[in-house]
């Protein structure tokens, strides 16, 4: 396959990510912080900007990782932990580096990637695009789709919980109980889009 | 066969070291932000090792500042003013500080990270903060699941304390537990005697530091706790006053009733007792000499439901209630309330029909 269709089919995944195929309203991953840093726009937009990041980032080392080292030496079976460690280290890395060299991008989006380390949205993308069986070059589109689509969500999610502070919620509803129910809607809605791509 | 199944292992064991000898690398590197001069109140100075955040540092160096989520910023309790060399204010903070707390430079001290020079300021009372080693010299059972347990301090042999405050009891590691565990207990003794702290604790079903208190505490033991904490106290009005608490609730109104009587206090008061049968009534005599000590304290028991077989000569029905019949100048008193959450909300309902304002209302709440 030649790079310029490589990119279409890219994109093609990318779409899908963000869209019919939605890490959190579909499958559900990530939602731990979710509905824990959903209270405020401000503070999701971060978040969410950090996932699109670590996402994207750890999504295309894992392949490499996948494809250069494990696939050669016969060890797939072995990609869970290292996934996982390959996760941690770069976040931690990344958190060390920002904190140390842009204040003030710590301030907008390095708090939170200590959230997003055991994310299993990160996990989740890694081993989707191995058992997907995407090439380089679409799993940096599907990564960075992900990330997008988990960006979506929790905005949407923030715009109405910042509007639903000042209703009359009954109570053993408040918080995480009718931010459930919320995204259970949400995730109706996005059933919507599973027409626009079929067959991907 | 297993040589390749070694070789695997030492390959994935292999990258994990190289990941995490670069960790260790970068770390050194990139966060190492070198000695840090924190000044406490103007008057105090600790040089540390930066890059770790304030609240471990302080806890580090004995200084404890209360924290209930262990420094994720969940809990919102670590609150500190930075007057000088704290960055801006994190989104992680945002939903703890009030617009007046960030007028006052405060902090959620576990998410502000020590990386230069810092002025900070911290309450007085926190200072006096630390942990107690005592030992337990008395269990004194006051009903089927009450008991006043009495410690002797060792070390440091001496405790300040605001009455109405109270310390965390460290349960040491046992079976319930494997870690050591802490819960909070109003202080019932009498601040008089400096040496001492009493504490009045009810069984919990399967309560972790309850039980350990019940079934394997004795007489003799070593016990730790640090303390003291808490804002419940007497004001220093003249307003009449009504204490409401039942159970293990009358721990911090007794200590309060002993610092009256140590400070003869004149002030008008009347402490409502509630319990559910006579069997769960407690330390009549001791507020009985209260009512003769003190020159204008009642106390008034009561039982909700008397079985049959008790003998019960005084109130009875909900305390709340006897709030009601009773207290015919709310608008002027304040009210002091400890027990459970559930308690609480109902007698600040009474209160306030009563005429006594929440302002006015001061509580101790059982998490």
């Amino acid at each position: 396959m030649n790079l310029s269709a490589e990119i279409g089919e890219a994109f093609v995944v990318f779409i899908a990510a963000i869209f019919t195929q939605n890490i959190l309203l579909a499958y559900f991953l990530g939602l731990c912080p979710f509905i824990g840093v959903s209270r405020e726009i401000k503070a999701a937009f971060g978040l969410g900007l950090a996932v699109i990041f670590v996402m994207t980032c750890t999504t295309s080392l894992n392949w490499v990782a996948y494809h250069l080292v494990l696939v050669p030496l016969g060890l797939e079976y072995f990609r869970f932990i290292l996934f996982i460690i390959i996760i941690a280290a770069f976040v931690q890395f990344v958190e060390m580096a920002v904190e140390r060299y842009s204040p003030l991008l710590y301030q907008q989006l390095g708090v939170f990637l200590p959230l997003i380390t055991v994310n299993c949205a990160i996990f989740g993308a890694a081993l989707f695009m191995v058992i997907r069986n995407y090439s380089f070059v679409a799993t940096i589109g599907y990564a960075f789709g992900s990330g997008v689509g988990w960006f979506l969500a929790i905005m949407a999610m923030a715009g109405i919980r910042q509007r639903l502070a000042n209703d009359r919620i009954p109570r053993g509803l408040q918080g995480p109980g009718i931010t459930l129910i919320l995204a259970g809607l949400m995730a109706l809605g996005f059933i919507g889009f599973a027409g626009v791509l079929q067959g991907r | 066969m297993l040589g390749s199944t070694l070789l695997s292992i030492l390959i994935v064991s292999s990258i994990a070291a190289t990941l995490a000898a670069g960790l260790v690398v970068s770390e050194r590197f990139l966060a190492d932000y070198g000695p840090c001069k924190i000044t406490i109140n103007e008057e105090r100075e600790l040089t540390v090792q930066g890059g770790k955040p304030l609240l471990s540092m302080l806890t580090a160096e004995k200084i404890f500042i209360p924290s209930a989520c262990g420094g994720r910023g969940t809990c919102g309790l670590c609150k500190v003013k930075v007057l000088e060399g704290a960055r801006a204010i994190l989104p992680t903070e945002e939903p703890y500080l009030n617009k007046e707390e960030r007028a006052a430079q405060v902090r959620l001290s576990c998410q502000v990270k020590v990386k230069n020079d810092l002025r900070i300021q911290i309450p007085r009372e926190l200072f006096s903060i630390r942990e107690y080693i005592t030992r337990c010299t008395r269990i004194r059972d006051l009903t089927h699941d009450i008991k006043l347990f009495r410690f002797q301090l060792v070390e440091p042999a001496t405790m300040d304390y605001i009455p109405g405050q109270y310390v965390q009891l460290q349960t040491p590691a046992y079976e319930k537990s494997p870690t050591p565990v802490y819960r909070a207990y109003s202080i019932a003794s009498d601040p008089a005697e400096k040496g001492i702290i009493e504490l009045i604790i009810r069984l919990v079903p399967n309560g972790i530091c309850t039980t350990y208190c019940f079934n394997h505490l004795k007489e003799g033991d070593e016990m730790r706790f640090n303390g003291p904490y808490g804002s419940f106290r007497l004001s220093d009005t003249q307003a009449p006053i009504v204490f409401i608490a039942g159970g293990s609730g009358m721990a911090p109104i007794k200590c309060i009733l002993h610092h009256m009587k140590n400070t003869q206090n004149q002030r008008e008061a009347v402490y409502f007792f509630g319990a559910n049968r006579v069997r769960d009534m407690f330390m009549v005599e001791e507020m009985r000499q209260f009512e003769s000590d003190l020159a204008n304290f009642r106390f008034v028991p009561v039982v909700a439901k008397p079985q049959e077989g008790e003998t019960w000569n005084g109130q009875t029905g909900l305390v709340t209630q006897a709030v009601q019949r009773d207290v015919t100048n709310g608008a002027f008193c304040e009210a002091y309330l400890c027990g459970s959450p559930g308690m609480i909300e109902a007698s600040i309902k009474v209160l306030n029909e009563l005429g006594v304002t929440n302002d006015r209302v001061f509580y101790d709440k059982f998490a």
